[in-house]
């Protein structure tokens, strides 16, 4: 059975910038646009990309007593990250877990005052407002007429300004409503590049005007997923399906740093999400694999799947590409995998390609130094 | 003259041998260009086989020998530039091959079928 893929609201324009459509996660998204993946990369790395995340999902978690203390300390029962205690206007980034310690899904959650806003991976995303749904307590409210665009990049936050001039004076990941010409905007101070930039929420009946908007100022150019994902590679984020699944932990994603010490061992509310046990167990001695960067010494991209070896010849894998790919800003292939914690950055491992070894250095991650306002 | 492969290849007949590079319909398939293997010269393949390996931004994806043959030249510059791909692709050679047979080129497709394949 083929499903029928979800269109963006902002459909039209992709077409009208000459992208070229692939399906993803259930939806009709853009890969590229004319210019091609290496270009938009750059693009957004030395002024301002705009991408349709529209896809992803928007989910409002209302306290059923009002009370937002009780949709923070409910949110908690799923997330190991600290959603008590988050400030008024603040975001923070946080993990879904399941009883083994694994990931389901990874999400940003915002506290606006007498609610909180989700915003989760496109293809996690039913999902997720199920799993929301056993919550007691709490109201699960999916935002179904509202678009979201990333605005990524040094220029970024000058033309966000042009069209919301208070916007301008937000932190990273601050996240406030504010009006733009009678509509208001859900913005916070964050991203997936590791530019400085915007998340924007956008009702769909003006959606393509703010788009449009933001495109006319020279800056911006619409970016496709091609580039949002060569980006996040660089900026050493993960993404879900390919860095994590459910059979990965939050050690072994590289993603304690996710679990503030109130819900660790000895910490205030100390577990209480699924999969605590593994989770905080593996916290205290550390994990036997975890998320490490890659760069291969010759031009050959190694890409998701490719085997890892210690050695130039014989011996076990000791792990596999998890992500990679070629690096634009870089200038050269990268790749992330999880490998002992005990390699260190450096050292030589060997990828192995088309039935060569290949030698591989293991590095700290990001491969570029973010550029977040804080 | 050009002749053109199923694969998006095109073939240029100079003396008793071929150049072989891809077609700007293709490189605009596979998007920038960034890595590029080439075969060994004086390599022997059949038809068909798998001799060069192009990487993308986006994939990595094969181009086969349209003949057989003996490969006579490679073009080395592509190790250092394979975004000439990109920018030239009928100027960006990969290979040189000396058929196995003469005659082999008149199976292959001219301009205007090629031109109908990729509508």
């Amino acid at each position: 059975m083929t499903e029928e893929l979800r269109r963006t609201g902002l459909y039209g324009l992709h077409l009208e910038h000459g992208a070229r459509m692939v399906p993803f996660a259930g939806w009709e998204m853009p890969v590229q646009f004319k210019t091609g993946v290496m270009a938009e990369h750059l693009h957004t790395r030395a002024h301002a990309g705009l991408f349709d995340v529209s896809h992803m999902g928007q989910v409002l978690v209302h306290p059923r007593d009002g009370k937002p203390e009780t949709a923070a300390l409910a949110l908690e029962r799923l997330i190991p990250a600290a959603v008590l205690g988050l400030p008024e206007g603040r975001q923070r980034y946080g993990l879904f877990t399941n009883d083994q310690g694994g990931i389901l899904d990874d999400l940003m959650f915002a506290n606006r005052g007498d609610h909180y806003l989700l915003v989760v991976n496109a293809a996690c995303a039913e999902q997720d407002i199920a799993h929301l749904q056993t919550l007691e307590d709490v109201d699960i409210r999916p935002v179904t007429d509202r678009g979201l665009i990333a605005l990524q990049g040094p220029e970024a936050a000058d033309v966000l300004a042009r069209l919301v001039p208070a916007a301008a004076g937000m932190r990273f990941m601050d996240s406030r409503a504010f009006d733009w010409q009678g509509t208001e905007l859900w913005i916070s101070r964050s991203g997936y590049t590791g530019e400085d930039g915007f998340e924007i929420s956008v009702p769909d009946d003006r959606l393509t005007e703010f788009a449009r908007a933001l495109l006319a100022h020279p800056e911006v150019a619409p970016i496709g997923l091609g580039a949002r994902d060569s980006l996040r590679l660089e900026a050493g984020m993960p993404l879900y399906g390919h860095d994590m699944d459910e059979t990965v932990t939050p050690s072994e994603a590289g993603l304690a740093w996710s679990i503030q010490k109130t819900r660790r061992g000895g910490g205030e509310r100390e577990g209480g999400f699924p999969g605590a046990a593994r989770i905080l167990a593996e916290l205290e001695s550390g994990p036997a694999r975890t998320r490490r960067g890659l760069r291969p010494e010759s031009r050959a991209p190694i890409r998701e799947g490719v085997d890892i070896f210690a050695g130039e010849s014989g011996g076990d894998v000791i792990g596999t590409v998890s992500s990679g790919g070629f690096g634009p800003s870089v200038g050269g292939p990268i790749a992330m995998a999880r490998l002992d914690p005990d390699i260190p950055d450096g050292a030589t491992v060997y990828a192995e390609l088309r039935g060569k070894r290949m030698a591989v250095a293991v590095t700290a991650l990001p491969f570029v130094t973010p550029s977040y306002k804080r | 003259m050009l002749k053109y492969t199923e694969d998006h290849e095109w073939l240029r007949a100079e003396g008793d041998e071929i150049i072989v590079g891809i077609t700007r319909h293709a490189s605009e398939q596979l998007g920038d260009v960034v890595f590029i293997e080439l075969p060994e010269e004086g390599r022997e393949v059949e038809a068909g086989e798998e001799i060069v390996v192009i990487e993308s931004v986006k994939a990595a994806s094969d181009i086969t020998a349209p003949v057989a043959g003996v490969i006579t030249a490679v073009n080395g510059d592509l190790a250092d530039n394979p975004g000439n791909v990109n920018e030239d692709p009928m100027a960006a050679w990969f290979f040189r091959i000396k058929p196995a047979e003469d005659g082999v080129l008149d199976g292959f497709m001219d301009e205007a079928a090629y031109n109908d394949l990729i509508g």
